[in-house]
Formats: C-alpha cells, sequence, structure tokens
C-alpha cells in the first residue's frame, strides 16, 4: 500500500500561490451571529511571526489569512454548533486551526474554543484532559475574541496530534 | 488504552514526517513547539465538513506558462501525477495549489531578495482540482535553486511548493517536489528533515518519456498520497 507523502515547510514565499490577504471570512461581517476571532503569531522569543498561514475549518466553511508584518491576522465567522465526536460524545463549539510557517516543517493543528460556553467547555472530551484548558478558549475583547498563537515559551499554545 | 482517543485517520509510520525540531534547519530553532502534540478526538465535521477549494479554479490555472502577454524564460516542463490515500484510492475533484521560483531562482515576491532577475511573464502560481481518477498536470517552468540564509553557501534545490486539502482535516498537507538528480538535494536540511530515506526519494519526481510533450515539454511525474482512514464504526 503506498505511504503518504512527506510534508515540508511553507517557506517564506507561500503568498505567492496561496494569497497574502491578513484577514479571511467565513462569514460576512454583516451576518446577524458574526464574530470576529483575532490575534498574533509569536515565536519562542516573543517576536511577532510575520511569514505564517492560519486556516480555520468548521462546519460552515474555511478560511485562511496570511499575517501582516506585525503577526497578526483576523477572521470574521460564526460560532458553530457543538458536534459529536466519532465515539458520539458531544464536543463543545469550537474551531479547526492549522497554521503553516517558514521554519515549521509540518502543518501545526490547535483548535479555538468560545469563551461564552462555560458549560459546554467544562465537559468537552478535549480541554477535560489538559492542564491548563484556558490556553484553547479565545478571549472576549471589546469588539470580538483574541486568539494569539505562541509557537513556542510560556505560553505554548496547545498543539494537537489529529 | 495506549491512547485516550484513537485516531480518525490512521497515523503515518515513523519517519515519514519531519520531526517538529530539526536542528540542521535554523529557523526551525524559534519556531517548533517544546511540548508534545495532544491527541485530538476527531469531529465528525473534521471528517465529512467543508474543505478550501470549491469555486476557486479557472480554466488556464493549470499552465503557468500562459498567464502573461509573453512566454516566460526557462526549461518548459510538465509535472503530472495522481493524488491518493494510503489504500491506493484516488482523491478526485481536490485542490492542489503550486507555486515556485522563475528559472533563475527568483520567487515573484517583495521579500525575495535574491539578485537574480525577476520575469515579467512568470509569476510562478498555479492551481487545479483532481479529476475523476485523481490526476492532476501542470505545465510550468523548471525552477532555479537559489541560496538562502541558513549558514555558509546554502543553496535550496530546485522544488515547487504543493499544498492540498484533500477530504478532510487530517488530510492537509503542505510539501515540496524535488528534481531528480539534484547535487543539491544531499546538502539540503529542508528534504533532509524526512529520517526515512525512502519516505525522502518519495518527494522527488521521476522523469517520464510519456509524460514529455513532443517539441514542447520535458515531463515529470509526482504522485502525491494522503493518509487513510482508519477502521471506524462511523459510516460515510
Amino acid at each position: 500500500m503506498p505511504v503518504s507523502t512527506p510534508s515540508q515547510t511553507i517557506g517564506p514565499f507561500f503568498a505567492v500561490g496561496l494569497g497574502g490577504s491578513s484577514h479571511g471570512e467565513i462569514a460576512s461581517r454583516e451576518s446577524a451571529d458574526a464574530v470576529e476571532i483575532a490575534g498574533v503569531v509569536r515565536d519562542g522569543a516573543g517576536q511577532p511571526v510575520p511569514d505564517a498561514l492560519v486556516e480555520l475549518s468548521q462546519a460552515e466553511g474555511c478560511a485562511r489569512a496570511a499575517t501582516s508584518p506585525d503577526g497578526s491576522f483576523s477572521f470574521v465567522t460564526v460560532k458553530p454548533a457543538p458536534v459529536p465526536g466519532l465515539d458520539g460524545v458531544v464536543q463543545a463549539p469550537h474551531i479547526a486551526v492549522s497554521v503553516f510557517a517558514r521554519g515549521l516543517l509540518s502543518r501545526l493543528a490547535t483548535r479555538v474554543y468560545f469563551p461564552d460556553e462555560p458549560e459546554a467547555n467544562a465537559v468537552d472530551p478535549l480541554l477535560g484532559e489538559l492542564d491548563d484548558s484556558a490556553r484553547l478558549v479565545a478571549r472576549p475583547t471589546g469588539d470580538g475574541l483574541r486568539f494569539d498563537i505562541n509557537l513556542q515559551g510560556e505560553r505554548e499554545t496547545v498543539f494537537l496530534d489529529v | 488504552m495506549a491512547e485516550p482517543h484513537p485516531h480518525a485517520y490512521r497515523p503515518d509510520p515513523d519517519g515519514v514526517h519531519p520531526p517538529l525540531r530539526h536542528a540542521a534547519y535554523r529557523s526551525n530553532e524559534l519556531r517548533a513547539p517544546r511540548q508534545p502534540l495532544v491527541i485530538a478526538p476527531a469531529t465528525l465535521v473534521e471528517l465529512h465538513g467543508p474543505v478550501y477549494g470549491e469555486g476557486r479554479v479557472a480554466a488556464g490555472d493549470a499552465d503557468l506558462t500562459r498567464q502573461h502577454d509573453g512566454d516566460p524564460l526557462g526549461e518548459r516542463i510538465v509535472v503530472a501525477g495522481r493524488v491518493l490515500d494510503g489504500d491506493g484510492r484516488p482523491l478526485p475533484n481536490t485542490l492542489i495549489e503550486v507555486w515556485q521560483a522563475n528559472a533563475a531562482g527568483r520567487y515573484s515576491h517583495a521579500v525575495d531578495r535574491h539578485p537574480a532577475p525577476l520575469d515579467p511573464n512568470f509569476s510562478g502560481a498555479g492551481r487545479c482540482l483532481t479529476d475523476a481518477e485523481g490526476r492532476y498536470r501542470f505545465t510550468t517552468i523548471k525552477p532555479g535553486a537559489y541560496p538562502w540564509a541558513n549558514g555558509d553557501n546554502a543553496w535550496r534545490p530546485a522544488h515547487i511548493h504543493f499544498s492540498l486539502f484533500g477530504r478532510a482535516f487530517a488530510h492537509r498537507l503542505v510539501t515540496q517536489m524535488y528534481f531528480p538528480g539534484d547535487p543539491l538535494l544531499e546538502l539540503d536540511p529542508i528534504f533532509n528533515s524526512v529520517p526515512d530515506p525512502a519516505a525522502r526519494r518519495r518527494l522527488v519526481s521521476r522523469f517520464d518519456l510519456e509524460t514529455t510533450e513532443p517539441e514542447r515539454a520535458l515531463g515529470y511525474r509526482f504522485d502525491i498520497v494522503l493518509r487513510s482512514r482508519a477502521a471506524t464504526p462511523v459510516e460515510d
């Protein structure tokens, strides 16, 4: 049987092929339940990563954003419904996230959970396993949600084996 | 009970993919996570949800040599192959995006400072959807090698970047295709980050006379394999 093709880094020039916009949209800003999720990708020295690609994937659609020179990205989407796992256990509303960058040899996967779902988050099977589940829950800001991605360091994002 | 959550897709054998940390690749040092990955319980959305790509391909997007008024400089080539899963089944209608340097080894990107000429007739980006048998075909220019900041006299072997979505979140793959016989391969820390030599060789395309277009373009074959579903009680 064939074996998977190995991963290689996305490199610094992916905008040539994948586009360079730092804003992605799964829902339009005008939709009633639109929510903005914004953040910064940082490296182990706390410096912004200006050449990362962040992708969101959920039942409503997919979108991607290349980080700006200051490491920032933003999306407009809607909060998805709770979704069953393969074992039938319902998981709290969340969005699957992929991160690529020069320096990363493979895709990193993580999730964004929602701060206004404390009951669902409390029984989510993945969050329940984490020492600090708050790291995967976006932070409310004045006009949306904040989800920073720390590739390394004390506040390293929880990355997932999918 | 080795794992709290079984994978929805079969994990790849050890050595197929690069490790998170690979010291010979300098920009990996401050970017690779230090903590072990946490096994995540897959959801039905990850298996059956939408993937990026629908409606993003226009006619002509797979020919990188006809995007401008004139012909790009360099050696015209065809790169063709199939996208399969690990059980050998073709993956139809899946988005492939490619990007690359021009024949002189220069990307059409503001950050690329390599003092090689830009080609006004070459942007270096293409895309297509696989057909019903999982086949794809690009016409392009053979990219040049170029120097990079990874130590003294470091050069990247000629390569084309590939991005694939497959059918599910676990399929997502970004990789690079190389060319047979390139002397830079054995020196390249990115290529050599793949531990298994057999897996590494699968990143090298194969010259193919059948793919070659007479009087027009040399042909290279590059098949791509994405992960297979693990046995699960959940049916399509």
